[in-house]
């Protein structure tokens, strides 16, 4: 049976997405509940409020709150290259048939600070597509876009930057890319010559271009199944017909009722083509 | 609530593992020692590296009765089915008894960490969880463990005597006392009395 405390944080919790829906519509009520909820009880502490109902109250009367709470509501923890196998699975099986297109959109959908972006970036330039190519980096997440778009990362997480590059096939130096200064590495701005940095939301925006590539990894899990759908969906309709959608590296199309408009390209790496017929 | 089928019993009661150094041992102590007919799901926490797979899933699937897997996300809680957490990810158990995965921060540096699970499956559960807390060296799970106490559930903690990490289990009784603590070989013994006082 839950406890009495579980039930009412449960109706605070509804609540407090519905305060932030309404004012704000910034729409979190088909997230996961119990990892918003973990992240919410770290704003509490940190705002130092003593329950849900107040950070609601602190939402729908203080003006400047939410930015301050978004944060929270949106996980920002990636690595560029996570996952090398990924990368090498996209340079050695889908570069190959990319290549047949003249020119190319890839989607690299909730791209919150940018690392997935530079690491497609690097490696679509490493396999001469970059010409050819234009990204769509998207979140809901104002300010981790403005961060993608500055393409600064601290110094010690570049070591682990560099070994995953290394491992994905990299056929160039990441120090090819980035200036070392003051602790920060800064990312050659060339990089992102090709990309359109936009506020989009998987909850309630459309498809805006029809892409060769989506890249939406470790997003997902933080849906609600009707939600992953939603999303699913908007990517099978930017797709074109036997495009590719990659997923992160726990994440599948095994419960999604849009499973059926893809099929698996490689399983182990999950990535996804979409089917020749629709 | 007796009559009713036992796979629904199993949405609305479950024990969770949680363990780190000297885990393998200790587990095998318990898992294997589970019947066919137990009728809870078992969710796991061990504390593994950040690689892409981990072993044991297939490791214990061989040596017990119960159906075991990786844990997947959106995937709904299966009575007597024995759960691994994914390396580098988190598992929690959402209100409506779905298995979900987090890429958020590591705590306590541990990713998947064993407070993420407890206290997401104490909101989850209730009165009707147990948490175990086994061998381990660090303080990981003793919040959760607390988490499960105060929601009703109850708690069982390996005895540090036998316990090759003696941090984990320590920092567990300290956060709970009212905690059983119980050798390894006895806790499959304590986790069937569990199921059958619920059913």
């Amino acid at each position: 049976m839950k406890s009495d405390v579980a039930i009412t944080e449960d109706l605070e919790l509804q609540l407090l997405l519905d305060a932030i829906y309404r004012k704000y519509h910034y729409d979190f009520r088909e997230y996961s509940p119990a990892s918003l909820k973990r992240r919410l009880t770290q704003a509490r502490t940190n705002f130092a409020c003593e329950s849900l109902s107040q950070l609601q109250h602190r939402v729908l009367h203080e003006p400047g709150f939410l930015p301050q709470l978004l944060p929270f509501l949106t996980v920002q923890v990636s690595e560029m290259f996570r996952d090398p196998s990924y990368f090498l699975s996209l340079r050695r099986q889908v570069i190959p048939h990319l290549m047949t297109y003249p020119s190319l959109k890839v989607w690299v959908a909730g791209c919150s600070t940018g690392e997935e972006l530079y690491s497609l970036a690097i490696l679509f330039r490493e396999e001469g597509l970059e010409n050819r190519t234009i990204f769509y980096a998207t979140d809901i997440n104002t300010d981790a876009l403005a961060r993608a778009e500055a393409g600064v990362y601290e110094q010690d997480r570049i070591a682990l930057f560099t070994e995953n590059h290394r491992r994905s096939g990299g056929k160039s130096s990441l120090s090819d890319y980035y200036t070392a200064a003051y602790g920060r590495a800064v990312f050659d701005k060339s990089l992102r010559a090709r990309t359109v940095f936009s506020d989009h939301s998987l909850v309630s925006d459309a498809v805006f271009a029809e892409t060769q590539l989506v890249s939406c990894r470790n997003v997902l899990i933080y849906f609600k199944r009707e939600l992953q759908d939603r999303a699913i969906g908007l990517f099978s309709d930017s797709l074109v017909r036997k495009g590719f959608l990659g997923l992160g590296s726990k994440e599948s199309l095994r419960f999604s009722s849009r499973a059926s408009d893809f099929t698996e390209f490689d399983r182990e790496e999950r990535i996804y083509q979409k089917t020749a017929g629709l | 609530m007796s009559d009713e089928p036992s796979i629904t019993r199993g949405n609305q009661s479950a024990v969770v593992i949680g363990a780190s150094v000297g885990a393998i041992e200790a587990l095998t102590a318990i898992l294997p020692a589970l019947p066919a007919t137990f009728l809870l799901p078992v969710l796991v926490v061990v504390h593994i590296p950040p690689d892409r797979k981990t072993i044991l899933p297939e490791l214990f699937a061989s040596r017990c009765h119960l159906p075991v897997k990786e844990a997947e996300d959106k995937e709904p809680i299966r009575a007597g089915t024995i759960y691994f957490a994914p390396a580098n990810y988190h598992l929690l158990v959402e209100p409506d008894f779905l298995l979900s995965l987090s890429n958020d921060e590591p705590v306590l540096y541990s990713r998947p960490a064993i407070d993420v699970l407890f206290e997401s499956a104490a909101d989850a559960y209730g009165s009707d969880l147990t948490g175990v807390i086994l061998t381990g060296a660090s303080a990981d799970g003793a919040q959760g463990l607390k988490a499960i106490v105060a929601n009703g559930g109850s708690a069982i903690v390996q005895d540090p005597a036998t316990a090759e990490g003696t941090a984990m289990p320590t920092a567990a009784i300290e956060s709970s006392p009212a905690a059983r603590i119980l050798p390894p070989d006895r806790i499959a013994a304590a986790l069937l009395e569990a199921c059958i006082s619920e059913s």
